[in-house]
């Protein structure tokens, strides 16, 4: 691990700081022999709490990695919401979704929620937010910029504005560009379960 | 039963979608809307020009703020060459208080826009073209008095990074017009925000 290398080496540094301490003041051993050990501790504990931020990833997906997803066909209900945390519809139906998730009695529902958050700003952004909204249900990250590569692939209907929503299995397929009501997404997905 | 209501619900609103707005060869939709410097805007104001960059775009959204230098050079590239840019902010300001008129009028002095900034205070405009989203471009050419969409979509493909843009979809489509040729392709689309409206 790259962080244990890092501490590894802050330590060695520290070690010679307090030999240069240790010969030019043995009288205050004690104290800076204290000292170092504080500032280690400080050291370690805000490496290892940046790492815990940083370390997150959201898996990315593009737009094979979408048409796999959007284009699949078994006895699954597939929920793929398009969304981003700067737009404030979608942020106002994501609990919805992750109620939807939460709630799925059965395993032949999937959820997930297609990010297009900037990619640069995932770690400002994205993370946090699902941090803070407590989003368990599965998140990709869309990395394929050229929107119009990929828009029609989703359904040819789309014309790029977000939320937007599909909800499919092999039977019946259903997409909404617009924003859902709590009650309108259990209704569509009903739907279609059924 | 169910899922024929569903298809046809689906039919019927993918038609609903289709005959809304304008289409590449349509004739250009005339407006008239106040700019932030307090004249009114006319499309007949250009009819000198060769054509026009119609953005509809607004104040809060990232992908409009993503674009907004390059709308700016934009319309510095091409108003020498005939295509001006015309911006118009579509979005109802009661359900997004950040695209007011004032502070329309802030953010084009602000950034310094060197072209009009116009309220669809009616949303009219915005729903005759078929606009859906901010931004959404609209390149109209001007054939001999008469405004004919040319142009229907994206800037070009990368919003995060000006600097890593490999196609320019809008500037190969205004020099496919300049040059006498029908742009290709003559839609394009993208990820953008939905326009602001109460119904």
């Amino acid at each position: 691990m790259i962080y244990e290398i890092v501490i590894l080496e802050l330590q060695l540094k520290v070690k010679i700081v307090y030999i240069i301490w240790y010969i030019e003041n043995k009288k205050h051993l004690l104290t800076v022999y204290l000292i170092v050990k504080i500032y280690m501790v400080i050291v370690l504990f805000w490496f290892l709490n940046f790492n815990q931020i940083t370390g997150q990833t959201i898996p990315e997906i593009d737009r094979d990695g979408l048409a796999m997803i959007t284009q699949k066909s078994n006895d699954t209900t597939y929920v793929v919401n398009f969304w981003a945390t700067w737009c404030s519809p979608c942020v106002k139906e994501i609990s919805y979704f992750e109620e939807l998730y939460r709630k799925r009695a059965e395993s032949k529902l999937e959820i997930i929620l297609v990010s297009l958050d900037f990619p640069n700003q995932v770690d400002r952004r994205l993370i946090p937010f699902l941090k803070e909204k407590e989003i368990s249900a599965p998140v990709m990250l869309m990395t394929d910029l050229d929107y119009n590569g990929w828009i029609d692939q989703v359904d040819p209907s789309w014309t790029g504005s977000i939320p937007a929503t599909l909800i499919f299995n092999s039977e019946g397929r259903l997409f909404l560009e617009q924003e859902l009501t709590r009650d309108e997404l259990f209704e569509y997905v009903n739907l279609i379960l059924n | 039963m169910k899922k024929t209501i569903l298809t046809f619900t689906m039919v019927l609103s993918a038609l609903l979608l289709a005959s809304a707005g304008v289409k590449p060869g349509d004739d250009a939709i005339k407006f008239s809307l106040k700019n932030v410097d307090g004249t009114t805007v006319k499309l007949s104001d250009y009819n000198d020009q060769k054509g026009v960059i119609l953005v509809f775009t607004c104040n809060p959204c990232p992908y409009a703020n993503a674009y907004e230098q390059r709308i700016i050079q934009l319309h510095e590239t091409y108003a020498e060459q005939g295509f001006p840019v015309v911006a118009i902010n579509p979005n109802d300001d009661e359900i997004s208080p950040e695209d007011t008129f004032d502070k329309m009028k802030a953010k084009a002095s602000e950034k310094g826009y060197p072209f009009p900034y116009l309220k669809d205070a009616t949303q009219e405009v915005y729903r005759a073209y078929g606009a859906t989203r901010t931004p959404h471009i609209f390149l109209l050419e001007n054939k001999g008095g008469k405004f004919e969409v040319a142009y229907i979509g994206a800037i070009d493909d990368n919003a995060m990074d000006a600097a890593s843009v490999i196609q320019k979809y809008l500037e190969k489509a205004i020099m496919a017009v300049i040059s006498g040729n029908e742009p290709n392709p003559a839609t394009t689309k993208a990820i953008g925000c939905t326009i602001k409206s109460k119904g």
